[in-house]
């Protein structure tokens, strides 16, 4: 929170002052952030132990007896073959989804937030309704629509096949739509909010609405944008169940799906999981970190007069 | 705004309309026919069409209130938990959200901060219940909650399995083969789910926060205004259509919440809920009516939540 550089300035005792007025804050953070990182700190430690650990003493052991501790669980994974392909898929599933998710719902939260037409909150309510449908409901009508719509070029790029199960823009579309209900719901609440007057008065001065929605709700909604963004790629990184009924061919696998059969293929080895998650969390957290400079006190500062 | 032609909002929303009809209503309405019809019908619709006499009326949902088989398929228990999901889940996801995006507001490692909070979220929920089931292991060698309770003097819990009623975290009353309405292991589940989606709630909240303008606060300040005043006063209403969002998500997670449970329990000891009783249905019993009904279950509660939000959107056009 912003501090006045009134406030700054002062003497000794007031910096004193605030340091002790501001401490109850600080302890309660740093208790409440260790207290929720335990498990993720067990997880942690539990990648770096051997197998046989894991499952006969806790985690904490392996603070005592650190010499134990070794990579050998990464290079594991790593060493697996067609890991770094799975990565590369992993991408080129994840970031265009995202794309599309962000993109569609900001089109259709600007028509629900700002226009006016017939049907308006029933259609609404359709949309934001779906999102407590559960993925497994939607499997079989989707796997039989893929079955029976697969379109397939006579091309060396993809496969040669450019829709239905085993194509890339098959598992963008899937994920895009199971991404819609929630993106819309949030936009719309964020796009909603922002002041009338903004827009209006550059819609009198002649702005279209592509305009309008480029230069002025993008710009001014990007905290919304970057949690947005945050959480689509995540959802769709992490995602197990889609992939695994839309996309059967190995070649395509993502990272998600490769691990899973590692950890099935060598029975239960918690060991590799753990040290996989640990790897495939790389990313969302460096999107996390890079997508924090968005999230800026007091985006509208300066957008309305008085 | 004036001045559109009519159709201009339906070309904003035609991409959304058509990945949306596609992949989730159609599914949808598949599902709601599928209700009516009876066990061997996972085509849905299209198995109607070839043969008419798989329609069996509201016998599907017959067996969802009249819960017949409560040792294999426990209706009541899965609507019964999905309640408990419903409230408790959200209850507590929404405070601590708001909580840590508040604070972590006013320090300078922000960022850091939140990431831990953020950092369950990005764990894949495989790992995440995996790294639970040791939490809650029965061995206090092995589990972490256990090691603590005894510890304290305490005898070891199997969080995930005891369905001892009435019980509490300090008294354990041990193992009931009843089906009780404050079994522990539906506790233990939720906590899980509250540790994974605090994180969302925080991102979300944070974003919100971010919109107030610094004037406004400083104003305030300047004033005198008191910082609970501030949160109160300030805060909390400007960031109320936000809250609203977060928990209208998490009603809706905790309506469909399926992959937790699933890996942790599997829905034994009476810890199912309608999403895995859908499941288990529809996937491991063929029973594809069955299954149907109970996601038309899971589907009408939607109806208040959304006539809710609507409201509450209605009143931010009126005031904006």
């Amino acid at each position: 929170m912003a501090v006045t550089t009134q406030a700054r300035r002062g003497s000794p005792l007031d910096v004193l002052r605030r340091f002790a007025q501001r401490l109850p804050v600080h302890v309660a953070l740093i208790f409440f952030a260790l207290l929720w990182s335990i498990p993720t700190i067990a997880l942690l430690l539990s990648s770096f132990r051997e197998p046989g650990d894991v499952v006969t003493s806790g985690w904490w052991n392996a603070i005592t007896h650190p010499l134990d501790l070794s990579l050998s669980n990464y290079e594991d994974v790593l060493n697996t073959r067609d890991m770094d392909r799975a990565f590369i898929n992993s991408l080129i599933i994840t970031v265009p989804s995202t794309f599309f998710v962000v993109l569609v719902a900001a089109f259709a939260a600007y028509a629900f937030a700002w226009m006016q037409f017939p049907g308006r909150n029933a259609l609404f309510i359709v949309m934001v309704g779906l999102l407590v449908v559960p993925l497994q409901m939607t499997l079989i009508p989707v796997l039989r629509l893929y079955t029976d719509l697969t379109i397939d070029v006579d091309m060396p790029i993809l496969g040669g096949r450019v829709f239905g199960t085993n194509s890339y823009i098959g598992i963008w579309m899937a994920h895009a739509a199971y991404g819609l209900p929630f993106a819309i719901y949030l936009l719309r609440n964020f796009f909603g909010s922002l002041p009338r007057d903004i827009l209006e008065s550059a819609y009198i001065d002649g702005a279209s609405d592509a305009g309008i929605f480029f230069r002025l709700i993008i710009p001014l909604s990007m905290p919304a944008i970057a949690a947005l963004t945050i959480f689509q790629f995540l959802w769709v990184w992490n995602d197990l169940l889609v992939s695994l009924i839309l996309l059967g061919d190995p070649e395509l696998a993502p990272m998600t799906l490769k691990v899973s059969s590692l950890v099935s293929s060598f029975g239960t080895q918690y060991q590799l999981l753990t040290a996989a998650a640990f790897i495939s969390m790389a990313l969302p957290l460096v999107i996390f970190f890079a997508l924090q400079r968005y999230f800026v006190q007091g985006i509208l500062a300066g957008s309305v007069k008085g | 705004m004036i001045g559109r032609r009519w159709w201009t909002p339906w070309i904003w929303l035609s991409p959304a309309l058509v990945l949306l009809t596609v992949f989730l209503f159609y599914p949808v309405v598949n599902t709601f026919v599928t209700s009516f019809m009876d066990a061997d019908s996972a085509g849905g619709i299209w198995d109607l069409i070839d043969d008419p006499d798989k329609f069996v009326g509201l016998d599907n949902y017959e067996f969802i209130i009249d819960n017949p088989r409560p040792l294999v398929s426990n209706t009541h228990a899965a609507l019964y938990n999905n309640g408990l999901w419903l409230i408790l889940f959200t209850g507590l996801t929404v405070p601590v959200g708001l909580l840590f995006a508040v604070l972590a507001a006013r320090v300078r490692y922000e960022a850091v901060a939140k990431s831990a909070i953020f950092i369950p979220m990005a764990i894949s929920f495989v790992a995440a219940s995996v790294i639970w089931r040791f939490m809650y292991e029965f061995n206090p060698d092995v589990g972490t909650v256990n090691a603590v309770k005894t510890e304290l003097g305490s005898a070891s819990t199997a969080w995930l399995q005891d369905r001892g009623s009435p019980q509490t975290p300090f008294v354990d009353a041990g193992p009931d083969s009843a089906w009780g309405p404050l079994q522990v292991n539906n506790f233990a589940l939720i906590l899980v789910g509250v540790w994974m989606w605090a994180g969302f709630a925080m991102v979300v909240l944070s974003a919100g926060l971010k919109g107030i303008s610094t004037e406004v606060l400083e104003a305030a300040r300047v004033d005198g205004a008191g910082e609970w005043y501030i949160f109160r006063r300030i805060i909390l209403p400007i960031l109320s259509p936000t809250i609203v969002v977060v928990a209208t998500t998490l009603v809706i997670q905790a309506l469909k919440k399926f992959d937790l449970v699933w890996v942790m329990t599997g829905g034994r000891a009476e810890t199912d809920v309608v999403a895995t009783l859908f499941f288990t249905e529809a996937f491991r019993q063929g029973e594809f009516g069955r299954g149907a009904a109970l996601a038309v279950v899971l589907l009408a509660w939607v109806v208040p939540i959304m006539v809710i939000s609507i409201r509450r959107f209605q009143f931010q056009e009126e005031t904006r």
